[in-house]
């Protein structure tokens, strides 16, 4: 297969960038996203230009390292999954394939592709963790927890950080994200000793980030390779609410 | 969650006002003693409509400054950007207020304040010496421009309500994966039910299915 590529190329955070125009030939149709890339890399290498940086680490959908909008859509077209799990076959052949950055003013870019997450670590920071040393993992029925409760505390773990929601926001919004650290710490019983000042300083330090405000258009959750549900930003907003209830009665 | 709030609060009114403007249906007497029963109300009118007023204001200054908050979360633009899921309505909720405040003005100078048509001043009261307001709003709407920014005032609080009367659910920390679906359906069918409610009597007045009580 044969695709002509737009890449978003800027040198440093500083200098503005622009797309570029690029071709790659012979792609056979099994290639991942981002092999097509490195094949791309190869090419430019032989001919002594600079490659294009971009992001990745495990290849297979876990890490949340990987992060391109590809023809408007974080992670590419084929959702659920990351950018690495997205496949040539996904496109047609001689298709103009669009690269760009998530664009979101807290992920500053660093080079090309590559943007700066560090935003996300700082919300986690804030009290996505609980305090007390934990030691080794607990014997597995020590502490009780109802079915449901460890459902969906297991579903808003499975959040790999990728920002892609913040990507998709029409608002530049890390809601989703914010949503899911918040709701697994909250189910848990481990996390309930912390779940008032946790939501409070969490959302506190997203705000501060200069990340967006939630409208509810739900394009979060359709962009998500980690399929965590908008029904998180819902139940953000009651702990929020909840917790800044409680704040004012001075409890 | 003060949007929500006082998004809930006008969209009651939405649906009372409706209620209300539909008597024009039932012929001149309901209506004009409708308007004249509301009068009656006095001070309390002035209370309720202050508090609307108040309810928009802030409704409109809150979702302003999140607005802006949201304009700088994303300095530099896509170049190219698609929506998967967000619904035109959805991403387009400060456009179609904008414009639905400015009808609202209008509207309110037109047929509360009727400061827009000279007209209105040479009605006559109707046999029961209420203001006839239904010969006010047949002569009003068979103007073909007020008819038709009123429909198009109407079309983009359809549109309005359409995100709105559902995502306020969410916003209040209501969400439930089952019902949600239904609920974002039934707000959107809400929504087009006030829009067709609200355009059947310009279109039936129009159609001169309506005619004034009275001759100027």
């Amino acid at each position: 297969m044969n695709f002509r590529l737009r890449i978003w190329r800027q040198p440093n955070a500083k200098s503005p960038g622009k797309l570029v125009d690029y071709e790659v030939r012979d792609i056979s149709p099994n290639t991942s996203f981002l092999e097509m890339l490195d094949i791309l890399n190869e090419n430019l290498l032989r001919g002594g230009e600079e490659p294009i940086a971009f992001d990745s680490d495990c290849r297979e959908g876990i890490c949340g390292t990987c992060s391109l909008t590809i023809n408007g859509e974080a992670h590419g077209p084929d959702h659920p999954g990351a950018v690495c799990e997205l496949y040539m076959r996904k496109f047609r052949d001689d298709a103009t394939i669009t690269v760009e950055p998530f664009r979101v003013g807290a992920f500053p870019v660093v080079k090309d592709l590559v943007i700066d997450r560090s935003a996300l670590d700082r919300i986690v920071q804030a009290g996505g963790f609980i305090s007390a040393r934990a030691g080794s993992a607990p014997e597995a029925n020590s502490i009780p927890v109802p079915k449901h409760d460890a459902d969906l505390a297991m579903e808003a773990a499975a959040c790999i950080g990728c920002g892609a929601c913040a990507a998709a926001c029409p608002n530049g919004s890390a809601m989703l994200f914010t949503s899911a650290k918040v709701s697994h710490l909250a189910l848990l019983p481990q996390g309930h000793p912390e779940r008032e000042s946790r939501v409070l300083k969490m959302v506190q330090v997203m705000d501060a980030e200069g990340f967006g405000n939630c409208t509810n258009t739900y394009e979060c959750e359709a962009v998500c390779p980690a399929e965590i549900s908008a029904s998180f930003i819902a139940k953000l907003n009651r702990e929020y609410a909840r917790a800044q209830f409680r704040q004012r009665i001075g409890e | 969650m003060i949007v929500a709030v006082t998004g809930i609060i006008l969209i009651v009114f939405v649906i009372g006002h409706l209620l209300g403007n539909l008597q024009i249906f039932v012929g001149p007497d309901w209506i004009n003693g409708y308007s004249q029963h509301l009068r009656d109300l006095g001070p309390l009118l002035w209370a309720i409509r202050l508090f609307l007023l108040a309810t928009v204001l802030v409704h409109i200054c809150v979702t302003i400054q999140l607005a802006m908050e949201n304009r700088s979360a994303r300095p530099e633009p896509y170049m190219d950007k698609r929506y998967v899921k967000a619904t035109f309505a959805s991403r387009h909720m400060v456009m179609s207020g904008l414009i639905v405040f400015a009808f609202i003005a209008y509207h309110l100078a037109h047929f509360t304040f009727r400061k827009t048509d000279p007209r209105f001043a040479l009605l006559k009261p109707d046999p029961f010496g209420h203001y006839d307001v239904y010969s006010m709003m047949v002569y009003g709407f068979q103007n073909y421009f007020v008819s038709g920014f009123y429909v198009l005032g109407l079309f983009l609080l359809a549109l309005h309500l359409s995100h709105g009367s559902s995502s306020f659910l969410q916003s209040l920390g209501f969400n439930d994966k089952k019902l949600n679906p239904r609920l974002a359906l039934g707000g959107r069918i809400f929504a087009w039910l006030i829009f067709a409610g609200y355009t059947s009597i310009p279109v039936a007045i129009l159609l001169g299915l309506i005619k004034p009580a009275q001759q100027l």
